[in-house]
């Protein structure tokens, strides 16, 4: 952990404070149940939940801004700014709010793509927060300020660079435009929502210390909204946890991250995937499925998640050991190639156009094996994965399957080579029609195969979403009744059906909350043991190495820079950019 | 951006000469001897005659063509077989009326249906945008001779009698010369119009003041009105310059009620006589002039909204 | 009445909602809390059903009533009209423009009040005629356009600019010009007019649908694309299609009635309100009846149709509306 050295707490001068917050949707039920905050000066307080706890509701409250559809029923939000008397927000005209927002108190959003205007020129959207809130006395202080603004968080200052559009800046770019926007007037208080999502590891960490920085250096109390539990640790030095309106938690950061009080933030710890790989993420979800389930959890029938969690607890440890025993086992499915491999992928490349995506990949796949394909956004890891299912075709070089060559698309592959290898969305919310029932979409695979009498069919897809610890019960239900995570299980169902033997998984826990995410990855393991699965997990995580995978491949600019056993590659990376990447990566 | 913009230019001709085509075609479904088709069954033999070589009909089809091709460019569109003159003749007065009528129906639609289009997605879900809502989506599913009729019952005939209920300037004067036979046509075509400007400028407003970037201008304290102006309005003028495109293009064609209502000199009562009689030169040569104005101002409207996004802009 | 562009101003409802079946975004977004848990879980465990959904707005139960007073007029009326006026709609009662009878006599002496109970069914008739051969049409170009992608797509979108810089009225009369004022020509010209508006429509809805997961994971599993699209594509268009349909509709009515209305649609001895108002409308301060009554009716229908695909847009949009 980075944490600056913390004043003792006696220091502490509250800038900002939120006393039984109460925040409804119209007419409807009550989304915050009555919160209480402090934000400290030159403090950040990281205000940590999933998705669906209320934490953007609760930073911008503290803008007095309430979303469409969201009204405030109850409680108060104080300030005492650096240079007036303290005053409450809801003392204030909605002109008075208006003045206060970008000015005592700034927001800091968390897509810079979508919240910058993409028709006024970056330097004038600063400048517009100066012209706004009066700053100085003249149009030469504030484009003065501008400058300065702007070379605070290190960007050029250059009238060329004021001149630009926000459409050619770079993400990271962009975001620090939104820091230098939000630090124009010397605020009091910001809030940032999740100001790095989205951003590539690296990015993220040139981008946390820029805010690190500023907070210090300008003294501002700061509400760090995020659901990572690792930026948190490296940034903020206090927490407060969330949990479906509530805060269950408050405290110093390091205090709260070792010795969590309330369940939930341990179980919610227990989930986050960590890099050495001690943790058992299978652990974390039976719990932390129980305590979703127990608060809030709508579904009626969800005796699989629990189930699963019991099971996922004694495979994810086995499937962390060693994979070759396990996938000799199998005596079909696992069957490889006279070299030994069950996949192999020889020289693949693919352009689109002039812009080449993927250059020269080789990769194999021994029978059982699960190998993690890491990279960032743009590193061509979906392409690959898709090229290896048959989703593109158009590519270079060969994909071999137990020695046979796999034709470029699905259409054109053989029967038996369609069932085998099978690929998982990363989305759950695009991979299944919401039109159509679960038992619907998973029965495709069987029609397209002719494998089993159409008799055999509901019996076969039963079994897949047993498998999967979603019970047959969800088999007339519809993908819009499913949480994320149910339906993410039902699409890994899909690929079962047919009984494969190589299944890509394509960032399938991206979408997720990080406790959905450990019992996908729980899931995964115990289907390895189960089923003899070789697993390609391709994922941008790399804390999700060790829980996963055995073999590691880093794609970086559509090129492989680093392979090997996970433990080779994790503890003596070769290439410059792995180590960047193992440098840059928060942790807890 | 100069490239996009040529792009466009040369897809116009394109489509331009598509049309031609297609409009050429029309002629050569009509059943059995076209010159007989047209004149009827009673007309002479040698009227017959004089029309075939007038219309080319001893050439074959791709010949006629290129010569009508030819003809339109030197703005020579043929010859009507019921006026009997030059069909340029016929239409050169009306060309103008109508183009009087269409810019005067655009001037005022445009401002009243961003205007309330605007107003409305201000006031979103409040009294006042349902009222909009209620009263444009009633305006737009009205055909325009309903309004017209109504606008004539109230105005004209029935409750008020202070405005003409048809043209009255005598064959020959511009139309202009009488402002007050204006007013209704201007007013019902602007009435068919401006609704759908409302309608697409509410529903873009709407989609921009739920953007991130609107968001983001009011927690940076900026005022709503600048908000509006500055954030909103430039963001919706793409779109809603296509819609406003379209509906004057549409103008055109929708003259050809009004003027037929209002027994208003223009190209779209030309249009409806020639059908009566089967005047084809005539009709084909409207077409051809309607479609020449509805691909103008749809490239005008690409212009715009290549102009009022950066990202295109800067493209060069 | 114009003729392309509510669908425009409805792309924002209509391009949208397919975009989001099921309402993903809201679900669990990056971090969506704005209707938080409980409106989630309700609106997509239970969709209400379509009719049910435009029947909860206001605009919707207007449209209906409105469209099924006029439509049953049209079909009972020429049954009921000769037992009302005691005339049928071709049969002299006085001589012209008198009060005889309920609404007085047209121009030529026949009952207006016979000739306007008969005069609606051919135009409601023509007008769901035409509106499903230009939803057919555009529909499939539509959706084969995008599906299909590559040169087809710019060859159907190349060959839609064509047809659509003709206006409908425009290319009504040529077609008229050319082949006679015949119903058959009526039909086919304003549907296959309407056919390049819906295939923009049909192609956009699908384009957002087309890049969703499942229709990816279908090609996966090798199914064939006469399936992929009427079991995966189709089933998740219907919304804006719908919508569309219900414009086209209106559209339709508009276009007949002001074909008939310029003597170039229905023809006489035939009763026809567009051709009524064209007898009729000489006499408009004598006897206004011959004009007033067949403009209303024509009004009614169209405002009653246009409401109403209002309101299945706008059920389309949001799962939520109708339930306040």
């Amino acid at each position: 952990m980075t944490t600056a050295p913390a004043p003792a707490e006696t220091e502490l001068s509250t800038v900002l404070r939120i006393d039984d917050l109460r925040v409804s949707a119209v007419g409807g039920a009550e989304i915050l149940h009555g919160i209480s905050l402090e934000l400290y000066r030159g403090r950040i307080l990281g205000l940590v939940g999933e998705s669906g706890s209320g934490k953007t509701t609760a930073g911008l409250a503290c803008l007095g801004h309430y979303r469409d559809g969201l009204v405030h029923t109850g409680g108060d939000i104080e300030i005492f700014p650096r240079d007036a008397d303290p005053f409450t927000l809801s003392s204030l005209t909605p002109d008075g709010r208006r003045l206060l927002r970008g000015h005592r108190i700034a927001y800091i959003p968390q897509a810079p793509a979508l919240s910058l205007n993409p028709a006024i020129r970056v330097g004038e959207q600063i400048r517009e927060v100066l012209d706004v809130h009066g700053f100085g006395e003249s149009p030469q202080e504030r484009a003065a300020r501008v400058a300065e603004a702007l070379e605070d968080v290190g960007l050029p200052s250059s009238a060329e660079y004021q001149r630009r559009w926000p459409h050619q800046l770079s993400g990271g770019q962009q975001q620090r435009i939104g820091i230098a926007m939000a630090f124009a007037m010397f605020p009091d208080v910001l809030v940032l929502d999740e100001p790095t999502t989205g951003l590539d590891v690296s990015t993220q960490a040139h981008v946390l210390d820029t805010i690190r920085d500023m907070t210090r250096k300008h003294d501002v109390a700061s509400l760090y909204i995020t659901h990572d539990l690792a930026v948190v640790a490296e940034l903020a030095d206090r927490v407060a946890v969330m949990l479906r309106g509530d805060v269950v938690e408050e405290g110093p950061a390091a205090e709260v991250l070792a010795r969590p009080q309330h369940e939930y933030t341990s179980r919610l710890l227990a989930a986050v995937p960590d890099l050495p790989g001690r943790k058992d993420l299978s652990l974390a979800t039976g719990s932390i499925s129980q305590v979703q389930e127990a608060l809030a959890e709508v579904s009626a029938d969800k005796t699989g998640e629990t189930g699963a969690a019991a099971d996922a607890s004694v495979v994810a440890s086995a499937a962390t050991e060693s994979s070759t025993g396990l996938g000799a086992s199998d005596s079909t499915a696992g069957a490889a190639g006279q070299d030994g491999f069950l996949l192999d992928v020889k020289d693949l490349g693919m352009r689109y156009g002039s812009n080449t995506v993927l250059n020269g990949i080789d990769m194999t796949l021994q029978p059982g094996e699960s190998l993690m394909l890491l990279g960032e956004s743009g590193s061509g890891k979906t392409t690959l994965s898709r090229c290896i299912a048959g989703l593109i075709d158009g590519y270079t070089g060969s994909v071999r399957l137990r020695g046979e060559e796999l034709a470029p698309s699905t259409r054109k592959r053989s029967l038996a080579h369609r069932q085998e290898v099978q690929y998982v969305f990363q989305s759950p919310f695009s991979s299944l029609n919401p039109r159509r029932t679960i038992g619907e979409s998973l029965t495709v695979p069987l029609e397209m195969s002719r494998r089993l009498p159409r008799s055999e069919h509901r019996a076969t897809v039963e079994d897949a979403l047993d498998a999967v610890r979603l019970g047959r019960s969800f088999y007339d239900r519809r993908p819009g009744d499913l949480s994320g995570g149910e339906r993410q299980r039902a699409a890994i169902a899909r690929a079962l059906v047919n009984a494969p033997s190589v299944l890509v998984c394509d960032e399938i826990t991206s979408a997720l909350d990080v406790s959905v995410q450990a019992s996908i990855v729980g899931l995964l393991g115990t289907l390895r043991v189960e089923r003899g699965l070789s697993i390609l997990f391709v994922t941008h995580n790399i804390t999700l190495a060790r829980h996963v995978s055995d073999h590691i491949a880093v794609l970086n600019k559509g090129v492989i820079v680093d392979r090997g056993t996970v433990d080779e590659v994790l503890e003596n990376p070769t290439h410059a950019y792995t180590k960047a990447l193992l440098e840059d990566i928060p942790q807890l | 951006m100069m490239k996009l913009v040529v792009r466009r230019l040369v897809l116009s001709v394109f489509i331009l000469l598509a049309v031609s085509i297609l409009v050429f075609a029309a002629t050569l479904l009509l059943p059995g001897d076209p010159a007989r088709a047209i004149l009827g069954q009673q007309a002479t033999p040698e009227r017959v005659a004089a029309l075939s070589s007038q219309l080319n009909l001893d050439q074959p089809a791709v010949v006629r063509y290129f010569l009508w091709l030819g003809g339109l460019f030197m703005g020579d569109f043929g010859t009507s077989t019921s006026f009997g003159g030059p069909v340029s003749e016929l239409l050169g007065d009306r060309i103008s009326a109508s183009l009087v009528l269409m810019v005067l129906a655009a001037i005022v639609s445009i401002p009243l249906g961003l205007g309330f289009g605007i107003w409305s997605a201000l006031h979103r879900g409040g009294k006042r945008d349902k009222s909009v809502t209620w009263v444009s989506l009633t305006l737009a599913a009205l055909p325009e001779f309903v309004i017209g009729i109504a606008l004539v019952t109230i105005f004209a005939t029935s409750v008020v009698q202070i405005l003409p209920a048809v043209t009255m300037a005598p064959p020959g004067t511009p139309v202009w010369t009488i402002p007050s036979q204006l007013i209704l046509p201007t007013i019902t075509l602007a009435l068919v119009v401006a609704p759908y400007i409302a309608r697409m400028m509410r529903a873009t407003m709407i989609d921009v003041l739920d953007s991130g970037y609107v968001e983001m201008a009011r927690l940076k304290g900026v005022p709503e009105r600048q908000v509006i102006l500055r954030h909103a309005v430039p963001h919706a003028i793409g779109p809603v310059a296509q819609v406003i495109a379209i509906q004057l293009a549409w103008l055109a064609g929708g003259v050809v009620v009004v003027e037929f209502l209002f027994r208003y000199p223009g190209i779209g009562q030309a249009l409806i006589d020639a059908v009566t009689f089967r005047d084809v030169q005539v009709v084909q040569a409207v077409s051809m002039i309607v479609a020449v104005v509805y691909v103008v101002v749809n490239l005008l409207a690409d212009i715009v909204g290549i102009m009022a996004n950066p990202k295109l802009r800067s493209a060069a | 009445m114009s003729e392309n562009t509510l669908s425009g101003g409805l792309g924002g409802a209509g391009a949208t909602a397919p975009g989001q079946p099921g309402a993903p975004g809201s679900a669990v977004g990056p971090d969506g809390e704005k209707g938080a848990g409980t409106d989630i879980k309700q609106s997509a465990s239970k969709p209400r059903s379509l009719m049910r959904r435009v029947w909860g707005q206001s605009e919707g139960r207007v449209g209906i009533i409105l469209t099924a007073i006029i439509v049953l007029l049209a079909f009972l009326g020429p049954l009921l009209a000769p037992l009302v006026t005691g005339y049928s709609p071709t049969e002299f009662a006085d001589r012209p423009f008198q009060p005889t009878g309920p609404f007085g006599t047209d121009d030529l002496g026949r009952s207006v009040a016979s000739r306007f109970m008969a005069g609606g069914t051919l135009l409601v008739l023509y007008s769901v005629a035409a509106t499903v051969i230009g939803m057919v049409a555009g529909a499939v170009f539509g959706i084969v356009a995008a599906y299909t992608g590559g040169t087809v797509d710019a060859v159907i979108m190349r060959v839609n600019d064509v047809l659509l810089a003709i206006p409908q009225l425009v290319f009504a009369m040529l077609a008229i010009v050319v082949l006679g004022p015949q119903g058959w020509v009526l039909i086919l010209v304003i549907g296959l007019t309407h056919a390049p508006r819906i295939a923009r429509v049909a192609r956009a809805a699908t384009l957002s649908v087309i890049n969703e997961d499942y229709i990816r994971a279908a090609e996966m599993y090798a199914m064939p694309r006469s399936r992929i699209i009427f079991r995966e594509i189709i089933p998740n268009i219907t919304g804006p299609l719908s919508v569309e349909a219900g414009l086209r509709l209106t559209y339709s009515i508009g276009s007949i009635a002001s074909l008939s209305f310029l003597g170039l649609g229905m023809q006489p001895p035939a009763a026809d309100w567009g051709l009524m108002i064209n007898e009729n409308r000489i006499a408009l301060s004598v006897q206004p009846w011959g004009v007033i009554l067949p403009v209303a009716a024509i009004a009614v229908l169209t405002i009653g149709t246009n409401l109403l695909a209002d309101a299945i847009a706008r059920a389309n949009a949001s799962t939520n509306v109708g339930n306040a």
